[in-house]
């Protein structure tokens, strides 16, 4: 399953970041962080629940660049 | 000489600075809250800066007088102040840092650098603080100029491609209501008055009106439409109320399609993007390293090799100043703004591009297939000439298009076309219709016959064979040969210069392949300058010929195929990349292709391929520029050369250039 969702980041550098850590996620196949139009689309594994999965990885971008935001 | 640069710098920052504050309240101005926030603190640093930079030394030195020291601490005060003003986000960011162990992110660099620089200051008590406030501040303007350009693009590009129909209107109780498109359900009837966006592909039921298809094909030829035609989502409704029956839901018409697939093209990454994000992984730590190693091997090697002083401080300046230059900016926001102004600029030239990838694909393609009907020719059977007319040109097409008016056979149709007036039956008489020979009949009492060379010889007709590739219907009239019409798949208008657009743009070998027959295909291919032809080819005969192409070919020089998209889909997915054409409301070429031409005009396949080489050419240019220069800066910094001044600058001022030079990416108009 794949779902994409609203971000806010400053800046391009802090974008790859943020995707570096979404893909290292539990539960996330892939991720695609796209600082132009703001956008992450994740690909889940079976059997994960996006909701939880998402949480854990808006932790992780908070954690590698504080001033980002990733709308659930 | 430098304190007077350094004073007019900061003068002009302080009216800068101002001058946006006051534009910003302007609602045009589109600045973000944050924007303005940093707008007010580096206004407020910049006066204050200015301030202490023209405050005269001897104003501190008589509280010195007053009181010991008094003068020394209010004057770090003043600036350690400032440099709160302006820093104090920063060094918090960089403590975060610290705590989530990123170390090698760009704040903690510059909270380094900065207060490196203020303690090297104290140590070596010259009271130089400004240079670590300015390069704080010249940072910070740095992203704000950063962060305002890309919002300012990102609004720019998605004006372009504003195509998003905000309603549609249902007729409810006798009343138009305005409701959320995706609420429509495929078969309803909504109604678009001029002016008005087509919100969902469908039929027309009632009204006629032109079109406007410049947002999805970015040419403003207009297009009539009405009752019982098909219409696209997207267009626009220039002169007529239509009623429209809908065919899809909004999800699968057109334009939400598209707006998908631009929205999501930036997502598939460009091998030049992949570079970069590795370089700046890789380049960061690196700088680091150095700097690190710079402060402290050769003072240790002075000190114990030598027998020198160590100039420690003179080893940490320049280490600091090399960490000041460490920050890949220019690169990670260059390179991406680059490919999303370039699709951008090509989705507004009714190309769309699926992905950055496919974008420098384009760039590199050297080896041009082609379908032929469809893509080169009109694929609609037209009368093409007549020759040997005993009448006027005219008169025959309309005998032909008389005779053949009862018959329903393309052939008739395109005779009808070419008569281009209303046909009246009751002229026509006797009609008999021979199969596989043609028609007879009598026209205003006359007696012609229509059809090939096998009817002629049947009425005893001597006919004149025609050289040239088509259908050809030979005329008798009262029993004379009269002449013959060629009917045939006509060339598209600008399909020769295309192919000469393309050589000119580089391209070094043109092939068509075709399932026609082979004197056709020859003859076209000809016409329009084909290096290589391959005809009377089926479907797998094409991937065949793609595919020997491909082994053939060197690695670098990519294929491209460009089709119809509707039976050329796996020739589409075989090539290096798959362009299909006169995509309006074909789904299967959407989906088959890489690269999508709105309408089918082949002139813009030469198109979109300057356009993307345009933008790789302003990909290339601002890597080396950004690496180039950062290269200069940090040897000129290890050789002390270089100071934090310069760094700053440098770091800055790329970043800013490489910027605006992405944004020229998205003007493609002219190419």
């Amino acid at each position: 399953m794949k779902k994409t969702y609203k971000i806010d980041v400053d800046c391009a550098n802090c974008a790859n970041k943020m995707e570096e850590a979404a893909r290292k996620t539990a539960g996330v196949k892939d991720a695609t962080v796209n600082f132009m139009t703001l956008k992450m689309s994740v690909e889940f594994e079976e059997g994960h629940e996006p909701k939880t999965v998402m949480e854990q990885v808006r932790k992780n971008c908070k954690r590698v660049e504080d001033d980002c935001e990733v709308y659930l | 000489m430098q304190e007077t640069i350094v004073s007019v710098l900061l003068a002009v920052i302080v009216g800068m600075a101002a001058g946006l504050l006051l534009w910003g309240r302007n609602e045009k101005s589109h600045m973000t809250k944050k924007q303005k926030k940093m707008l007010g603190r580096i206004l407020a640093a910049a006066t204050l800066l200015l301030a202490l930079q023209l405050t005269p030394e001897a104003a501190f030195h008589t509280l010195d007088a007053l009181v010991p020291g008094l003068g020394y601490g209010a004057r770090l005060a003043l600036y350690l102040a400032d440099y709160l003003v302006i820093g104090s986000d920063i060094l918090i960011k960089a403590g975060k840092g610290i705590k989530n162990r990123q170390i090698f992110d760009e704040s903690f660099l510059m909270a380094i650098a900065t207060v490196g620089a203020i303690v090297l200051a104290l140590y070596e008590q010259s009271g130089d603080y400004t240079e670590a406030i300015a390069v704080m501040l010249f940072y910070q303007i740095g992203e704000w100029f950063q962060s305002y350009a890309v919002g300012k693009s990102r609004r720019n590009i998605s004006e372009l491609m504003d195509i998003r129909p905000d309603y549609a209107n249902v007729e409810r109780n006798g009343k138009l209501e305005r409701v959320d498109p995706e609420e429509v359900g495929a078969g309803s009837v909504i109604v678009v008055q001029p002016g008005e966006k087509v919100p969902i592909d469908g039929t027309v039921l009632e009204g006629h009106s032109t079109l406007n298809t410049a947002a999805l094909t970015g040419e403003s030829l207009p297009r009539d439409v009405a009752a019982g035609e098909e219409i696209t989502s997207g267009c626009i409704n220039m002169t007529g109320v239509l009623k429209i029956q809908t065919s899809k839901e909004f999800g699968e018409s057109t334009v939400s399609k598209i707006l998908d697939l631009v929205e999501n093209a930036s997502s598939r990454k460009s091998k030049s993007e992949d570079f970069i994000s590795k370089f700046a992984r890789i380049y960061t730590p690196v700088v680091c390293i150095a700097a690190l190693a710079l402060a402290l091997f050769p003072p240790l090697v002075r000190m114990l090799g030598m027998g020198l002083d160590g100039q420690w401080d003179q080893w940490i300046y320049r280490a600091l100043t090399f960490l000041v230059i460490s920050c890949p900016c220019a690169l990670v926001i260059s390179i991406p703004l680059s490919f999303f102004a370039g699709i951008g600029g090509a989705s507004n030239a009714g190309v769309l591009v699926k992905g950055s990838n496919y974008l420098e694909t384009l760039s590199q393609v050297k080896i041009m297939m082609f379908d032929k009907t469809g893509t080169l020719t009109q694929g609609v059977f037209e009368v093409n000439g007549v020759h040997h007319s005993e009448m006027e040109n005219a008169k025959l097409i309309e005998y032909a298009a008389l005779v053949e008016s009862s018959s329903s056979h393309p052939i008739s149709k395109s005779l009808r076309r070419a008569y281009g007036k209303e046909i009246d039956r009751s002229r026509v008489t006797d009609v008999q219709e021979i199969s596989g020979n043609g028609v007879l009949a009598k026209v205003d009492g006359v007696p012609v016959a229509a059809g090939n060379d096998k009817l002629m010889e049947r009425l005893g007709v001597s006919y004149i064979n025609c050289h040239s590739a088509g259908t050809i219907i030979h005329m008798a009239v009262n029993g004379e040969y009269a002449g013959h019409i060629v009917i045939s798949d006509i060339i598209k208008p600008h399909a020769q210069d295309a192919v000469a657009a393309l050589k000119a743009a580089g391209i070094r070998k043109t092939v068509m392949l075709t399932g026609d027959r082979k004197k056709v295909a020859d003859q076209v291919g000809a016409a329009l300058g084909i290096d290589e032809i391959y005809s009377e080819l089926l479907p797998a005969g094409k991937v065949e010929k793609v595919e020997e192409a491909m082994r053939e070919k060197p690695e670098k020089a990519k294929l491209a195929f460009v089709g119809d998209g509707i039976n050329d889909a796996p020739v589409l997915r075989r090539a290096d990349i798959g362009i299909a054409m006169g995509a309006m409301g074909s789904d299967a070429a959407i989906e088959a292709a890489d690269v999508v031409l709105m309408d089918d005009d082949p002139m813009k396949i030469a198109k979109a391929i300057k356009i993307s080489r345009k933008c790789l050419g302003i990909v290339y240019q601002n890597i080396v520029f950004a690496i180039g220069v950062k290269l200069i800066c940090l040897i000129l910094g290890a050789l002390g050369i270089a100071n934090m001044w310069l760094a700053i600058f440098a770091d800055v001022g790329v970043m800013i250039l490489a910027v605006l030079n992405a944004i020229r990416a998205l003007f493609v108009k002219k190419l």
